[in-house]
């Protein structure tokens, strides 16, 4: 478990130097979770302490968003100020992402083969 | 024990770390009660109440975000880490990611850019500041990587936090529903297409309703991460630097 941790941890840190070494555009977390992807691929089979302590991380993944969230007591005034454009953008261009890219995937991706994979007609209301 | 000894313990108290790494849990305990007490309505989110309850605590009792934070930053700083571990579930879909792999990146492509275009074309329009522009358009990923490119191209990163996570929350709970009214009932999709507009809270959600529809929502979260983290700084500096 410690060392799987530690292994996650390398793997952030290795991403933060390089993000910071070569002026990256991208955040080092993200750098560090391509290093574990491509880690992961070459591995083939992950041991299980790694998986394990990757799914408890990601178990109450949402908690993790709390105290940026709390954050919000800093922002009225912004709000205050944007909340037209903010709620707007909010839900229009979220709802819009969401229908266009369902739409886009339902008609590009290859018919599934197996039924479990659709909506039987008497749930999809 | 009168009203000025329990200000004065709360002034002792709030300057411990502690204090606000305890709130942060039981907040998140008292929503996530809740959010199982109304079987999982996905209006009785954990997150927004564990967010409500906090934020109110502070304004009743004065105290800053700061002292707060000294004690949420050891929640808050796992982001990074869990963030890497996304690696491993989308490693799980590596089968499904070979099979498809040109349509999967297209799709996320596709996904990030009606996201994020959208959401600055429109917040333009009704007349928000660039600072509140640069907050919006990372809105579809997850914290810390939007927040992340909310700082590079010149956001305010806690407004960035609040509209991620608003983000996510929208898509939860209407999400499925529009969906169902456009027809589209193809689980992979769904679940894809909640996972680029709606990172790890239209995941979570995805999860709850289909296993399939997870696993495609986990998958696509997780390249949209790097997809727009790779998109959007380009972007914005061709578009107005």
């Amino acid at each position: 478990m410690i060392a799987a941790f530690a292994l996650i941890l390398v793997c952030q840190l290795l991403g933060e130097v390089m993000s910071e070494l070569f002026d990256l555009p991208v955040p080092g977390p993200v750098i560090g979770l391509g290093l574990m992807f491509v880690g992961l691929i070459i591995k083939r089979r992950p041991p299980k302490v790694l998986t394990d302590a990757a799914d408890n991380l990601l178990i109450h993944f949402s908690l993790l968003f709390v105290p940026a969230g709390v954050g919000v007591v800093t922002q009225l005034d912004r709000l205050r100020g944007d909340w037209l454009p903010i709620t707007a953008a909010l839900i229009v261009s979220t709802l819009l992402a969401i229908v266009s890219t369902a739409f886009l995937m339902s008609k590009l991706l290859p018919k599934p083969k197996s039924s479990d994979e659709t909506i039987p007609k008497a749930e999809a209301n | 024990m009168g009203e000025t000894d329990i200000t004065q313990l709360w002034v002792y108290l709030s300057t411990k770390p502690l204090t606000g790494l305890t709130i942060t849990l039981v907040a998140y305990s008292i929503g996530f009660w809740l959010y199982q007490k109304t079987d999982r309505n996905p209006v009785c989110n954990p997150v927004v109440i564990a967010i409500a309850l906090i934020a109110m605590l502070l304004k009743i009792t004065g105290t800053p975000y700061a002292t707060y934070f000294e004690g949420a930053q050891f929640v808050h700083f796992l982001l990074g880490p869990a963030t890497v571990a996304l690696a491993v579930p989308l490693f799980r879909q590596l089968e499904t990611l070979k099979r498809a792999l040109p349509i999967i990146i297209f799709g996320v492509l596709f996904g990030s850019l009606v996201a994020s275009a959208s959401t600055v074309a429109l917040a333009w329009l009704l007349g928000a500041s660039p600072e509140t522009l640069a907050s919006l358009a990372p809105k579809s990923v997850t914290t810390p990587v939007a927040m992340g490119i909310a700082e590079e191209i010149g956001g305010v990163p806690a407004l960035t936090a609040v509209c991620v996570i608003a983000t996510g929350i929208v898509g939860a709970t209407l999400g499925p529903m529009v969906m169902n009214l456009a027809g589209l009932k193809d689980w992979r999709a769904r679940g894809f297409a909640m996972g680029v507009a709606a990172h790890g809270i239209g995941t979570a959600r995805a999860f709850q309703v289909n296993e399939t529809a997870g696993a495609f929502s986990g998958l696509a979260m997780g390249l949209n991460t790097i997809a727009t983290a790779l998109t959007i700084p380009f972007l914005w500096h061709w578009f107005f630097g």
